[in-house]
């Protein structure tokens, strides 16, 4: 992959693009992330809850696909068996996606 | 109706067209007049002076958005914010046509409280994860569907004050 490609991924994107976790419509829970390291990060610490609301809607595919512009990952997310997951698997299945890709993209 | 250094002080006959003008607002000056028993020209002179000094400030249409058939849904949200932000992000939040109404609150936190319309659920959510959240200094937001409406009054000005009664207590006389 293009080190062009790989930077651009890997940046960090402005206050309007970044991710921000909701437990449900409207309810923000105060963490956002503006790149994929900070994304990895805060998939560790938010709610349970905001992980499952996002997963179910395809939020964090889309976040990575329109806005880090990573098809790759985004693609991972949106493979994951989504109605088999629930609980901490939810937060380890996306943690293991985020790290191996970022992983990959540093080394 | 007198003017007393700069401010307005209204008589008992101001409140009085006041008051017949909420109830209906399409009301002729002769239908006031004789409800009152007053002349029609006492009326005129009356409403123009409001209209002129601000106490009137407009005519609206109250309409009742489930009969027009717009389907709308309305939310209540409660910003946490930066105290040093607060006053900007109500700003803000005061510019968007989706918020209707914007107020401070200061309990154990500064929140922001506004009431918001949207289309949809969906339409809701973007509007707050694409434009409330991404603004400096909020800190979380939690936000209620409103989904029954049990009374809905606008500020209405009385000429008769009314005594608030509590139950059981024998104190007021």
């Amino acid at each position: 992959m293009g080190s062009e490609i790989t930077s651009k991924i890997l940046r960090t994107v402005s206050r309007e693009k970044a991710f921000y976790f909701f437990t449900s419509i409207g309810n923000y829970t105060g963490v956002s992330a503006s790149s994929l390291k900070e994304f990895m990060e805060r998939l560790n610490e938010v709610d349970l809850k905001s992980l499952e609301f996002h997963l179910y809607r395809g939020d964090f595919e889309k976040w990575i696909d329109e806005v880090l512009q990573d098809p790759e990952l985004a693609g991972e997310i949106r493979r994951l068996p989504k109605n088999s997951l629930a609980g901490e698997t939810v937060r380890s299945q996306l943690y293991l996606a985020a790290s191996r890709r970022l992983k990959k993209l540093t080394s | 109706m007198k003017l007393r250094s700069g401010s307005t002080v209204l008589d008992d006959v101001d409140l009085k067209i006041l008051e017949a003008l909420q109830e209906d607002a399409r009301q002729t000056y002769t239908d006031i007049g004789k409800h009152l028993g007053i002349a029609h020209s006492t009326v005129y002179d009356r409403i123009k002076r409001m209209e002129q000094h601000g106490i009137i400030k407009k005519y609206m249409v109250e309409v009742d958005a489930e009969k027009a058939g717009v389907k709308n849904i309305t939310a209540i949200m409660t910003i946490y914010t930066d105290p040093k932000e607060s006053e900007i992000v109500a700003e803000e939040l005061s510019k968007t046509p989706e918020v209707l109404e914007v107020y401070t609150s200061l309990s154990e936190e500064l929140l922001i409280i506004a009431k918001v319309v949207a289309e949809n659920q969906e339409n809701l959510h973007t509007f707050i994860a694409n434009s409330i959240a991404p603004l400096p200094g909020v800190l979380r937001i939690r936000t209620s569907i409103i989904t029954k409406k049990f009374k809905d009054t606008p500020f209405s000005i009385s000429s008769k004050p009314k005594l608030m009664f509590i139950k059981g207590t024998h104190n007021l006389k």
